[in-house]
């Protein structure tokens, strides 16, 4: 079993796309994409030189829907910034110290924090253990810092076991 | 093609306009935001509600005309990866590049000559 599908997720996904790109599901479908779900990450193991397992499957997908819900809050967010006068933001630059390691998930959170309320990742620390934040308006840096923590990062550190 | 009941024409049409409306203010951000840093904040985040609503009103359509597409799902799919990815490219390169930022923005790094790959 696991040495004909390495990747049991990988191979879920990829059979999920492809029912998704033919728009329908059928025998015939199911099948091709069963065998490209089972090739493809056979032929292409060999090119990931990242280790990831996903301790709790579960809350991963807690953790896209808590993103989805944050993603619509930070549009209305960045909406109302926009249409608000000038001269009334108040940007900042701060250094976000890491608790997680691995290439995956500060991946994750680095995309987590540019699609989330008012912070872009700009920048990873060239040591690997910060990750530099511009944030678009606010207050108290620290508070933000420990937002992010509390939300976020105690999540994926859950999730990935890191 | 079949008739759109009703209700069906009053929520695409919602789905659409929020998407459209959002894509616009993301646009608009562009104009009005005052430095590099800033204006990466508005194309970012609301270019995922503006192509996310109007997706949500493609896959209504075809599912109420044609029966069930979730293909456009896809796309969604794409921005999600993709978005962050393009925002941190640019935010780094301006980094570097040390872009002027709009004066009232507080500079809360520890060693900000690391960041920087200025030759001079």
């Amino acid at each position: 079993m696991s040495k004909l599908v390495p990747a049991p997720w990988w191979s879920l996904f990829l059979l999920a796309f492809w029912l998704l790109l033919q728009n329908k599901v059928s025998v015939g479908a199911t099948l091709l994409g069963l065998v490209l779900a089972i090739i493809i990450p056979l032929y292409t193991l060999r090119a990931r030189d990242y280790r990831t397992t996903l301790h709790h499957p579960l809350l991963g997908v807690q953790y896209f829907f808590i993103l989805l819900g944050d993603i619509i809050v930070s549009n209305f967010n960045i909406a109302a910034i926009i249409l608000r006068p000038r001269k009334s933001i108040k940007p900042a630059l701060i250094e976000f110290p890491l608790a997680i390691s691995g290439s995956v998930p500060i991946t994750i959170l680095a995309s987590t924090i540019s699609l989330t309320p008012g912070t872009i990742s700009a920048e990873l620390g060239r040591d690997g253990r910060s990750i530099l934040i511009h944030a678009l308006n606010v207050d108290d840096p620290e508070a933000t810092i420990q937002q992010i923590k509390q939300r976020y990062e105690r999540r994926l550190k859950e999730i990935f076991q890191c | 093609m079949t008739e759109l009941p009703v209700w069906a024409d009053w929520v695409i049409s919602f789905f659409i306009i929020l998407g459209a409306s959002f894509a616009f203010i993301g646009s608009l951000g562009l104009l009005r935001l005052p430095d590099f840093m800033a204006r990466l904040h508005a194309p970012t985040k609301n270019t995922t509600l503006g192509v996310g609503g109007v997706i949500i009103g493609s896959i209504l359509y075809f599912s109420t005309t044609d029966g069930l597409s979730l293909h456009e799902l896809l796309i969604a799919v794409f921005l999600f990866l993709t978005a962050p990815i393009s925002a941190h490219l640019l935010a780094k390169a301006g980094l570097h590049l040390e872009l002027e930022l709009s004066e009232n923005t507080r500079d809360f790094r520890t060693k900000p000559e690391q960041y920087s790959d200025k030759d001079d």
